[in-house]
């Protein structure tokens, strides 16, 4: 837009200035101005400004590391990457927990701050959104996406009355800046159960965001490829990388290349119901993620991997109150009711449904962990040990194979 | 007379032609008017959408103004905006279009992340220094590139300097997806953040661009103003014919101002990634090189108009997202409202130089003939 209008504006100019073409000597040759600001971007700046205002002082628990917070004087700033007005996927379920968090603890709308369209790859436009959430008296900030990690890192650093949550990504100090994320690959498995059961062709397709390299895609894509090996040991998973969290053509493309492979369950990881629907208009089926997708297509999908953060935001926000935010990493599972899959659509296979909550009483009660004992990747090696389990750290920063059923389109 | 009538019936309702050169106050005033105008269509578009137009014109200014830190916010924004728009200045009184700030931003400061991110261990005050003169020849190779394709094989500048933009932004894709991608990202494209050392320092809590931004505007000022370099771009740009007629190597003039205003815009960028994004990223122009364009128009290439036109398109871009999360506005509607204040402010140039005619009444033409 902004280059369709500069080139309008060069246009604009050079026909003003034939016009006045006969003018000379060292007059201004003046000249069309068009144009169009910037957006997006916001601004902020300053250097340790105290803006904590709720800090009460009164360290009550004992292993909280910063004050507690009045509930009247709690304010939340959330950065977003896109905006929650999408009604699906990722962004639309982070505001959904925030919503959650706010209705449980109760909180007054002017207590949590939006910033949307925060451009993740922008660091100023980052920095300027978290200022601002800071200026206007934010004392615990969310940011969802991955690229915020860093300013945020920088910004705790800066104002150490801030508390500062960082989702999905790997970095935090342990007083202000924490890190969250979840057991999403333990509902992996559940879906994984489902579609294994389903396949007729058995060949699952996987549109995953990112490539081996990416051990929160990886381990998403083993535990589905495990669920599904669980109950139907001739299934391969064929998975296509589209190197975007977000690409709506891309994902489009990578679910219709699986199809065409003849895969007949279409599981995904990013960010648009697009492979989904691709599934639908194409006879096969599909497991959604983020968001109950079964209301963009409603004709194929199976069951969706689904998050409910409002289960962390409410727990966060609590202990910032309580004085008992520890600064601890979260890493919560099913158990704790943050990774969870839809309910379970007419179209899954006969005795899915008990197949899968056999599962989940196993992943829930008997500490079943997807990732125990040795597993076999697709590359002929063999992960972990007999009786054990792999620790959280290789779970998150380590996963780098993949399981045996598992190729690579 | 019906040959008479017929041409009368011929001529067209309106026409549009060039009036005499106006008066400057007389311009001055028809300039307010216009942006007043605007202010009235955009509070109806703020109405349509469900807003009271006066609490969201008044929140733009204090979400910009309200405190040091908004204020500061704010300077944060207009610092490579007014940088580029002098940088384009240059290019633009010497009527060679240059519309490749936004390449020259980001090759600037591609150049200065080098030594950034592989010389972070030099002296602080060194590093500074180095990374400001990477920065401003990296920007002014590629103002240079253009220039010297026009001189020597009379491309096309504006295409020219567009495609280098994209060439610009994949030499930073390609060095983030490869050889500058932080180790320890997990796979995850991205060049690490600067080391503390490799960043520029703060002054009033703001990183010290703004200081230069100033003096830039004061140093564009007075070059092209008081010295004879100035003067043979202004010459240059008025015709090729009387500076090559009064002796002066066009050429050489051509390859000299492109080389500087490329290195301003790439000092804009190094300034950027150095002491406001503290990495490189495929969004460090992130547009600023078009805003630039705009803005130096809108200035009419007066570089103390231009300070202030930038910082109202700064109060204006950071008013917006305050009133994005104060009232659920989207930056989109934001952008509707900068695009309508534009709108105005661009047609009332069309009639500061042009006026219409309308066909006059044939009583009036009978009379008179």
């Amino acid at each position: 837009m902004k280059k369709l209008l500069s080139l309008l504006v060069v246009g604009a100019m050079t026909v003003s200035l034939c016009a006045c073409g006969g003018s000379a000597g060292g007059s201004d040759a003046s000249s069309a101005p068009a144009a169009e600001g910037e957006s997006a971007a916001e601004a902020e700046d300053t250097a340790g400004s105290d803006d904590a205002s709720g800090e009460s002082g009164q360290d009550t628990a004992s292993e909280g590391v910063m004050p507690a917070i009045a509930k009247e004087d709690i304010k939340v700033g959330v950065i977003h990457i896109t905006d929650p007005a999408e009604g699906s996927g990722y962004t639309y379920t982070h505001d959904l927990g925030i919503q959650g968090m706010q209705k449980n603890i109760g909180l007054d709308d002017s207590q949590i701050v939006r910033k949307n369209n925060v451009n993740d790859t922008d660091a100023t436009a980052i920095e300027n959104a978290i200022r601002e959430c800071i200026e206007e008296g934010c004392n615990i900030i969310f940011a969802t996406s991955w690229g915020f990690m860093d300013t945020c890192e920088a910004l705790a650093d800066e104002f150490p009355e801030v508390i500062f949550s960082h989702g999905t990504g790997y970095k935090s100090n342990g007083t202000n800046f924490n890190n969250y994320f979840g057991r999403i690959y333990q509902a992996r498995y559940l879906a994984g159960i489902a579609a294994g059961l389903k396949t007729e062709s058995n060949k699952l397709g996987y549109v995953a965001a990112m490539g081996q390299d990416n051990s929160e895609v990886t381990g998403g894509v083993n535990a589905f490829a495990m669920g599904a090996y669980s109950v139907n040991p001739d299934c391969e998973v064929y998975v296509k990388v589209t190197n975007s969290w977000f690409d709506p053509e891309g994902e489009t493309q990578a679910a219709q290349a699986l199809v065409d492979l003849g895969c007949d369950v279409i599981a995904q990881h990013c960010d648009t119901p697009n492979p989904q629907t691709v599934a639908e208009q194409n006879g096969v089926w599909g497991v959604g993620y983020n968001s109950d997708m079964s209301k963009d297509a409603p004709g194929a999908v199976l069951t969706s991997v689904m998050w409910d953060w409002s289960v962390y935001y409410t727990q966060a926000v609590q202990s910032a109150i309580d004085g008992t935010w520890s600064g601890e990493n979260y890493f919560g599972g099913m158990a704790d009711g943050l990774v969870n899959i839809a309910d379970l659509s007419d179209l899954c296979a006969e005795g899915t449904s008990e197949a899968v909550e056999a599962a989940r009483e196993q992943i829930t009660k008997e500490g079943f962990n997807v990732f125990d004992g040795v597993i076999e990747t697709n590359d002929g090696s063999t992960v972990g040990e007999e009786g054990g389990t792999l620790s959280d750290s290789d779970i998150t920063g380590n996963m780098n194979w993949y399981f045996k059923n598992v190729v690579v389109k | 007379m019906s040959k008479e009538t017929e041409s009368r019936q011929r001529e067209p309702f309106a026409r549009v032609i060039k009036r005499a050169e106006m008066a400057a106050g007389k311009i001055a005033l028809l300039r307010l008017m216009a942006v007043f105008l605007s202010l009235i269509a955009g509070g109806i578009f703020i109405g349509c959408v469900g807003q009271n137009p006066f609490v969201i014109y008044g929140t733009i200014i204090s979400g910009a103004c309200r405190s040091v830190m908004a204020f500061q916010g704010t300077v944060k924004i207009m610092i490579p905006l007014l940088i580029s728009s002098l940088g384009i200045t240059l290019a633009f009184k010497m009527k060679f279009w240059n519309i490749g700030a936004e390449g020259q931003i980001i090759f600037g400061a591609t150049c200065a992340t080098f030594f950034a991110l592989f010389c972070s261990g030099w002296n602080h005050v060194i590093l500074v220094i180095v990374m400001f003169l990477a920065g401003i020849i990296g920007g002014g190779i590629w103002g240079l590139i253009p220039a010297f394709f026009k001189v020597k094989y009379n491309t096309n500048e504006t295409l020219f300097t567009l495609m280098l933009n994209y060439i610009a932004l994949h030499i930073v894709s390609y060095l983030r997806d490869g050889p500058w991608m932080d180790p320890g990202s997990q796979g995850f494209p991205k060049i690490a953040r600067f080391d503390k050392n490799a960043s520029l320092d703060k002054l009033f809590g703001v990183q010290f661009g703004w200081l230069i931004a100033l003096i830039l505007v004061v140093v564009v000022y007075v070059y092209m103003k008081y010295t004879k370099q100035g003067y043979e771009i202004s010459v240059v740009g008025e015709s090729q014919d009387t500076a090559r007629y009064a002796g002066m190597n066009v050429r050489k003039i051509v390859l000299r101002t492109m080389f500087l205003s490329g290195g301003i815009c790439g000092m804009a960028g190094m300034i950027q990634a150095t002491g406001s994004d503290i990495t490189l990223t495929s969004s460090v122009a992130g547009g600023v090189g078009f805003t630039a364009i705009i803005i130096a128009w809108l200035a009419q290439l007066n570089p103390f108009s231009i300070l202030l036109v930038s910082f109202l398109f700064s109060v204006l871009e950071k008013g917006s997202s305050v009133v994005q999360s104060n009232y659920g506005l989207s930056t989109d509607c934001a952008d509707v409202l900068q695009g309508i204040i534009l709108f105005f402010i661009l047609g009332c140039e069309f009639f500061v130089r042009y006026q219409f005619q309308f066909r006059k009444n044939t009583d009036r033409t009978d009379k008179e003939g």
